[in-house]
């Protein structure tokens, strides 16, 4: 019985999401190098010197944003692999494989750059407080769901019980958003909030989120691109596979 | 539900209910640990030797030591569970036990809780009896000890809550022990913090009580959702 003319699963199958990124994937690209340059110029020549910590803030449209993308991109993974689960939809489960090397090195990225920060402004390259200690846990939690399904030959299983360490640990990314609240803790607290509004200077604020939206394009561009190798792979067995392997 | 009859004899009884299943499986884990008290006695003194080689790679310094306890004690046991979680479901599963519980009556969740908890009396329990002694060596004084054997009170039940998450997830996999360790021990990092904070508080003269307090939110949370979790992993590693 069909309520509308709508086939909202259309895309689950791999031949026809295959298509689809493959048109996507060089626009996305495109939209993060343009975004990424725009951040850039607006962070590093545009926005002002910090009248606390001099130009060593400007790692902030590096560090943050990645951080905010280590989260978003985990939140997704779980996301996806949950709808495996439940749906018992391969292609989801292949899309959350393929977001966690990317969510894996922007959580490294957050890490490094923290460090990078540190050193300059609190005078440590690592200190054992909340945030820090939180973030370094999600990147366990990414390293060991890739070794997971790494270790588990059938990759149906892989993929299923990947999935349930991925719920398991996603428990994890709520405690590094709200530890800086919960915990005194050395790393700055929120400045920038939907409700209340920001405490960073307008030209910083702007770097920061153009930045933020390029990173998030990257991202994408990146995870499907590797989920379209992550399709062939899987469905090397099939027709079109070989047909569209035959042809390149 | 009515009971099944009892022979007279002393012969082994039908499960009727769930928790006759969940006793009989405790039972029976209990009793397979007791005959292979090797097993048990080998991750105990892994906890002792470990404990002890810290105090002889930094030097004896009396303060210093104190100071190192609580976290070297709490990571000794973690490091000691993990060695132990593996046997969890293994053994059953190479001869064919582990497929018949997934096709009993009763729910699953309970008889992984079942084993969860006989796993806890042989491995958890044991180390959280030597901990004293252990604590001794690092010169703690009484009151950090009984901080000390009450964190562990309740934090092994949690190691052993979601390491067998990490052991069903892991069943029959190539390599599972350190895999086992590594899925485990980044989702057991904040029982180590507060049971470890909490004999740091006591030692620093501040109250435990917040420290008790998230230890048993985070236990009573793990023993109601980690037997789902397992049983969950379970059924994705058997079919």
């Amino acid at each position: 019985m069909q309520f509308s003319e709508i086939n909202w699963f259309k895309y689950a199958a791999p031949q026809r999401f295959y298509a689809l990124v493959g048109r996507i994937v060089p626009w996305v690209s495109v939209l993060a190098v343009v975004l990424a340059a725009a951040g850039l110029v607006l962070g590093l020549l545009i926005a002002p010197t910090d009248a606390q910590q001099g130009d060593a803030y400007r790692i902030i449209f590096i560090h943050v944003p990645a951080a905010w993308m280590s989260m978003v991109v985990y939140l997704a993974m779980a996301f996806w692999a949950a709808v495996g689960l439940i749906f018992n939809a391969r292609l989801s489960a292949m899309l959350a494989t393929a977001l966690a090397p990317s969510g894996a090195l922007m959580t490294f990225i957050a890490l490094w750059t923290g460090a990078f920060w540190g050193r300059p402004t609190w005078g440590a390259w690592w200190v054992w407080d909340a945030r820090l200690t939180s973030e370094l846990v999600l990147l366990f939690l990414y390293i060991g769901f890739m070794s997971l399904h790494a270790a588990i030959d059938d990759p149906r299983r892989a993929d299923r019980a990947a999935a349930l360490l991925a719920l398991v640990g996603a428990v994890n990314v709520p405690i590094i958003y709200f530890s800086v609240k919960w915990w005194n803790t050395l790393h700055q607290g929120a400045s920038v909030s939907i409700t209340k509004g920001s405490s960073m200077a307008a030209p910083m604020l702007a770097g920061m989120l153009v930045m933020a939206l390029a990173f998030w394009a990257y991202c994408i561009a990146v995870s499907l691109a590797r989920l379209r190798v992550v399709i062939l792979e899987r469905e090397r067995h099939a027709h079109w596979v070989q047909a569209e392997l035959g042809n390149a | 539900m009515t009971p099944a009859p009892t022979p007279a004899n002393g012969q082994h009884t039908v499960p009727s209910s769930a928790l006759d299943a969940m006793r009989s499986v405790f039972l029976r884990d209990l009793r397979l640990a007791m005959r292979r008290r090797a097993d048990t006695a080998a991750a105990l003194f892994f906890f002792v030797i470990v404990a002890s080689l810290f105090p002889l790679g930094v030097g004896p310094e009396p303060k210093l030591l104190r100071t190192m306890a609580p976290g070297v004690v709490w990571v000794a046991a973690l490091l000691a569970s993990m060695l132990s979680l593996g046997r969890l479901f293994s053994d059953d599963h190479q001869d064919g036990t582990l497929e018949q519980l997934l096709l009993s009556v009763c729910p699953l969740p309970l008889i992984v809780l079942a084993k969860m908890a006989a796993h806890w009396l042989c491995s958890g329990l044991a180390l959280t009896l030597v901990a004293p002694v252990l604590a001794l060596q690092f010169d703690l004084p009484a009151e950090a000890i009984g901080v000390l054997v009450v964190s562990l009170l309740l934090g092994t039940p949690l190691l052993s809550l979601i390491g067998g998450i990490g052991a069903a997830l892991t069943v029959g996999v190539r390599g599972a022990g350190v895999l086992l360790s590594l899925l485990v021990l980044p989702l057991c990092v904040p029982v180590l913090i507060f049971g470890a904070g909490a004999v740091d508080a006591t030692l620093a003269g501040l109250p435990v009580g917040a420290h008790y307090s998230l230890l048993g939110a985070m236990l009573v949370l793990a023993l109601f959702a980690a037997p789902f979790a397992a049983a969950a992993a379970l059924r994705i590693a058997l079919e």
